[in-house]
């Protein structure tokens, strides 16, 4: 009886040091990586590489995923707003939500399905084959010429398309208010302008999509970089990169979100 | 695997259509006109009550915009909202002795400020201060003299009173009868 107590207390031991030694890890990895001098003649078209790479390819799904979303916030809001006589404030009802939320939670949840579990599998699957190791048997820092770049690109990418996903999301609507179910297209635009604020809700929506790129990158980055060089390794990791991202996401969504509307 | 340039060019492409769509939200989703906001005087208020007032909250004339609120505090000694106005330059022909007034868009709707001109020949310039001010109809104040009245007077309507309370007083009371 005592043992037992015994043991699942060191058990709750040992889970809280191993998570507590991870995150170490983890903060080192990104400290590594970001507190460095960096290497502007080397590094850039790495970065623009990766820009390209998850930024670039990414538009596809983020458009389409965007025009639709934005149709159909439009479409529930048109049926639920014309009860009460209000179906001219579907504009701002779709303007707030997708500037506000939508936008920047969809579009990291999408980027980490996109482009995080192929940053993760890509990185796993180069140290399972070693090639880390080669790099820097060749003295070539892995961090430096891997790491780093995939970091930036993300980072860089997040913002931008969660910008071009409020807009295409508020045309998606625009469509179905304004084209199909037949509202002014002067109220649409003019209730949008009047209570959308630039700086309270565009402008922190992407400061949440700077801080959710970020997130999502560093976990991709960090699991791939330490998987367990297996095949099952690699699959996990993969899994875990999408798992943590999305809890990420929406738990600090919460809190961003506490925090502005809080007034910081 | 695309060479270097064309990648450049693709990620050239994308910040490109990033920067466009932040602009169109900035200036079509979110109507900011505050890069370049309209050169214009300030005058300044004195009210009671301001209700639901807020910074940034639109000025009108004849129901057309000229201006907006700039900022709201309190006088310590007066204990009166001091709320200064800052009017477009275009308007620079306003007479001193208008009146303002601070009104409800719609039943429901935000607070703004109306001024109605007087047939002064001096006009409001940098730093006026309007002296003809009307206060904000609180909803629940209108509610509870309505009440007060009808606890009053039964359902006879008040024939004396000539505030706008007495139509619906008499509203209500018809109504009730």
């Amino acid at each position: 009886m005592i043992t037992c107590i015994i043991n699942s207390i060191t058990a709750l031991g040992r889970f809280g040091i191993d998570t507590l030694q991870e995150l170490g890890k983890a903060g080192t990895l990104l400290f590594r990586v970001v507190f460095r001098l960096p290497d502007v003649r080397k590094g850039f078209p790495l970065v623009m590489q990766q820009v390209y790479a998850e930024g670039v390819l990414s538009l596809l799904i983020i458009i389409v995923s965007g025009v639709f979303i934005g149709m159909v916030v439009a479409l529930q809001g048109y049926h639920t707003l014309v009860k009460f006589g209000a179906a001219q404030q579907l504009g701002p009802l779709v303007a707030l939500s997708v500037t506000r939320e939508l936008g920047p939670v969809v579009t990291a949840l999408l980027f980490a399905g996109r482009a995080g579990s192929a940053i993760t599998a890509e990185i796993g699957l180069m140290k399972a084959t070693d090639q880390l190791s080669s790099m820097e048997m060749m003295a070539v820092d892995p961090l430096q010429r891997v790491i780093s770049p995939r970091l930036w690109g993300g980072f860089i990418s997040m913002p931008l398309l969660t910008i071009i996903f409020n807009l295409v999301a508020i045309y998606g609507a625009y469509l179905v208010g304004v084209k199909w179910l037949g509202l002014d297209a002067g109220a649409f635009w003019s209730n949008m302008q009047s209570s959308v604020d630039f700086h309270s809700d565009v402008m922190n929506g992407i400061i949440k999509s700077v801080v959710f790129g970020l997130v999502v990158i560093w976990i991709s980055v960090y699991q791939g970089y330490e998987t367990a060089p297996t095949s099952a390794g690699i699959a996990g990791a993969t899994t875990r990169t999408v798992v943590y991202s999305s809890l990420a996401i929406l738990g600090l969504d919460f809190v961003l979100t506490a925090m502005m509307i809080g007034g910081w | 695997m695309l060479s270097q340039r064309t990648i450049d060019t693709f990620v050239g492409l994308f910040l490109l259509a990033a920067i466009g769509a932040l602009l169109v939200l900035a200036f079509k989703v979110s109507g900011l006109t505050s890069f370049f906001k309209p050169a214009g005087y300030v005058v300044t208020a004195q009210f009671d009550d301001i209700g639901q007032l807020k910074v940034r909250s639109p000025v009108k004339m004849g129901g057309v915009l000229i201006g907006e609120i700039s900022s709201i505090s309190l006088d310590p000694t007066s204990f009166k909202a001091v709320v200064t106005l800052n009017i477009d330059k275009k308007f620079d022909a306003i007479p001193d002795d208008s009146s303002i007034t601070i009104l409800t868009a719609g039943l429901l709707g935000d607070n703004y400020v109306a001024i109605t001109p007087m047939y002064s020949q001096t006009y409001l310039k940098q730093g006026s201060n309007i002296q003809d001010t009307h206060s904000a109809m609180i909803l629940e104040k209108l509610i509870g003299q309505l009440i007060y009245k009808l606890g009053n007077s039964g359902a006879t309507p008040a024939a004396t009173t000539t505030t706008t309370t007495t139509d619906a007083t008499n509203k209500v009371g018809a109504k009730h009868e």
